[in-house]
């Protein structure tokens, strides 16, 4: 293993840190999905996790988005545990702290886009409904969507849904998007639109990304790339 | 609000089987609404008549306990051994004297009445009855047999001597009419002739066969018992100080008097079961329709499970996800409660104008409903229950749910 685990990337203050992560799934014969991984990566990081089928990527994303709890280890936010949290208490860390976008776009079919991006929003109920509004429109438009801003997802082009998908992760100003082949279902100039989306994220509102893929082109764009082979880091090094 | 319109989405969006499930609430809630209004109507109908048609306090010539004999007041410890008890005439003594002392503090009227079995006959036809003889004044105050009357009336057996009012399917039966002359035998043997002065027509064969009225004091002359009456009915101005009152009549007097709820307590009971009854058969209505919308929120927790997923990574706690399911459920219970409220008053208001002729016991024209706010409170919030469990099994398993295999299954 080679690389930089002990220190984010850039050098600053650790956002989020996987210590010994290491999480089997139960069975007749268990499954070790992610074994003994540790990094720290701090603030305003652009940071790829790649590796071959099968190699515990998405399964690392899920631990490190408290979507999923390990088997042993612990992931710190912003240096704090989160093993002992409840439930309730990781929704909460997840609406606040975290965006998501996977690599099918997951949004709500019955809701326009704009709605879709509102309902975070709604749920955290940090701004009135007029700045929820605004914000969402003004997010919608960054990415180029102001003129669908009313379209259901179905009324919506696979590039244009994943750029939604990003604006919904953007929603509540998170501090880490965690992102999960993103750009796997979607053709060249698409994938270019929304590797874009996430770059300017990371450059313009100093969030934090990390995206799981299997390009490697697209990886080798990014800043950190975190290599796994079996669950393990083979590398984790600055590019 | 935000969980309410994701939740009012969700059913929105499958319309067909949502309209079925808040049918199926509505029939529910419809029927038991209607169920409901025609069983308390039924009941009401059946009171007021009964109510009208007998005292609401009697005083009779019993009493409760048998009287205590004169030893027990003297002695702690008393034995006996072949004893015979006196045999005692049977009646209310110093009538006059015991209803001017109930006219003291009781509101409401009062009628003496002394009542026995006698034989009617009439050309060659004899008919048992139960013969009652009465105060016409007092009687009318307390019973509503006035309005019976089809043929002569009550106030000609003060003008008449040897007035007789009978029911007219007794006249019938003897083939005697107004004006007749009939034969009264007591059981003591003594016949006396009567005139018919009056016909009525209660509608209750029973009433309509079997009873006669007679001046009291041509009735104490045939039963040989001058100066005694054996009933005191009392008609209240407010039939709830009932069993009050006769309590109070009965430590006064020293004979039983027995309210019209205790005269009827078998009957009470039989309405509670009644009720009961109809509750469960309406409880079970909406348990069914409970079923339907379990139904349609289980398969919307099947079919949206990629959005619970959504929703959780999203940062949505079990507890919303619950919230949704949940309301689902209310919501089309709600709609359903609404639509079933409007249909149950449609249907009651229905039942309301069928007429119809029956020709029993108790003759009804028109089916009797009660319009009662309870009834519609009652089944909503019946319905209301049943869709929140029928909302929340489906809503703990969506809760439940773990993201992470749905978005695995889905990638």
């Amino acid at each position: 293993m080679t690389g930089a685990a002990d220190q984010p990337a850039n050098g600053s203050g650790s956002l989020l840190e996987a210590r010994n992560l290491t999480r089997i799934l139960p069975a007749v014969v268990p499954v070790t999905l992610v074994r003994d991984v540790d990094f720290k990566i701090g603030e305003a990081e652009f940071v790829a996790i790649t590796g071959p089928s099968g190699s515990g990527k998405s399964s690392l994303l899920y631990l490190l988005g408290l979507l999923d709890r390990p088997t042993a280890g612990e992931v710190l936010i912003e240096g704090n545990k989160t093993a002992d949290l409840s439930s309730a208490d990781m929704a909460q860390i997840r609406l606040e702290k975290i965006g998501f976008v996977f690599q099918f776009h997951f949004l709500l079919p019955e809701f326009t886009a704009l709605e879709n991006i509102m309902i975070p929003m709604q749920k955290l109920g940090r701004l009135n409904a007029r700045d929820q509004l605004e914000h969402a429109t003004r997010l919608l438009s960054d990415l180029g969507l102001e003129d669908f801003l009313h379209r259901r997802p179905a009324q919506l082009s696979g590039g244009q849904r994943q750029r939604v998908a990003v604006a919904r992760a953007l929603a509540n100003a998170p501090d880490l998007i965690l992102a999960d082949e993103p750009t796997g279902s979607l053709d060249s100039a698409a994938t270019e639109q929304v590797f874009e989306s996430l770059q300017t994220i990371v450059e313009t509102q100093k969030t934090t990304v990390i995206a799981v893929t299997h390009d490697m082109d697209l990886a080798a764009r990014m800043p950190r790339r975190i290599h796994l082979v079996d669950g393990r880091i083979d590398y984790d090094r600055a590019q | 609000m935000l969980l309410l319109r994701i939740a009012t989405t969700h059913v929105r969006n499958r319309m067909r089987q949502t309209v079925v499930s808040t049918l199926g609430v509505a029939l529910g809630v419809g029927f038991s609404v209607a169920m409901a209004s025609l069983m308390e109507g039924s009941q009401r109908d059946f009171m007021t008549t009964l109510i009208e048609a007998i005292p609401h306090v009697e005083i009779v010539d019993e009493k409760r306990v048998p009287a205590e004999q004169p030893a027990t007041a003297v002695y702690d410890a008393v034995a006996f051994h072949g004893l015979r008890p006196l045999e005692d005439l049977r009646g209310i003594r110093n009538p006059t004297e015991a209803i001017a002392s109930l006219r003291d503090w009781v509101h409401g009227d009062i009628a003496q009445r002394l009542s026995g079995q006698a034989v009617l006959r009439y050309s060659g036809q004899d008919l048992g009855i139960t013969l009652s003889g009465i105060v016409p004044r007092r009687e009318l105050a307390v019973s509503k047999i006035e309005e019976d009357m089809r043929q002569g009336s009550i106030e000609a057996l003060d003008t008449t001597a040897n007035g007789l009012v009978i029911g007219s399917k007794a006249a019938t039966r003897l083939g005697a009419d107004l004006g007749d002359t009939v034969t009264l035998t007591s059981a003591n043997g003594i016949a006396k002739r009567f005139k018919i002065v009056g016909l009525f027509h209660t509608g209750i064969t029973a009433s309509d066969e079997g009873f006669a009225y007679a001046p009291l004091k041509a009735v104490q002359i045939l039963f040989e018992k001058p100066d005694i009456i054996n009933s005191i009915s009392v008609r209240l101005s407010d039939i709830n100080q009932a069993s009050d009152v006769a309590a109070r009549a009965e430590q006064q007097l020293g004979y039983k008097a027995v309210s019209w709820e205790e005269a009827n307590e078998g009957l009470m009971e039989a309405f509670v079961v009644r009720n009961a009854i109809m509750y469960t058969v309406v409880g079970a209505i909406l348990v069914v329709a409970g079923f339907g919308i379990f139904n349609i929120v289980s398969t919307i927790v099947h079919e949206k499970a990629r959005d619970i997923a959504i929703l959780k990574s999203l940062g949505f706690p079990e507890s919303d996800i619950q919230q949704v399911f949940v309301l689902e459920g209310l919501v089309i219970g709600v709609l359903g409660a609404i639509a079933g409220c409007l249909l149950g008053f449609g249907l009651s208001s229905y039942l309301a104008t069928v007429k119809f002729e029956v020709t029993t016991d108790v003759e009804m024209t028109r089916l009797p409903i009660h319009f009662s706010y309870l009834h519609y409170v009652l089944a909503c919030l019946l319905a209301l229950f049943s869709s929140a469990v029928a909302g929340f099994i489906p809503a703990r398993k969506a809760a439940k749910l773990n993201p992470v295999d749905i978005i695995r299954g889905a990638t």
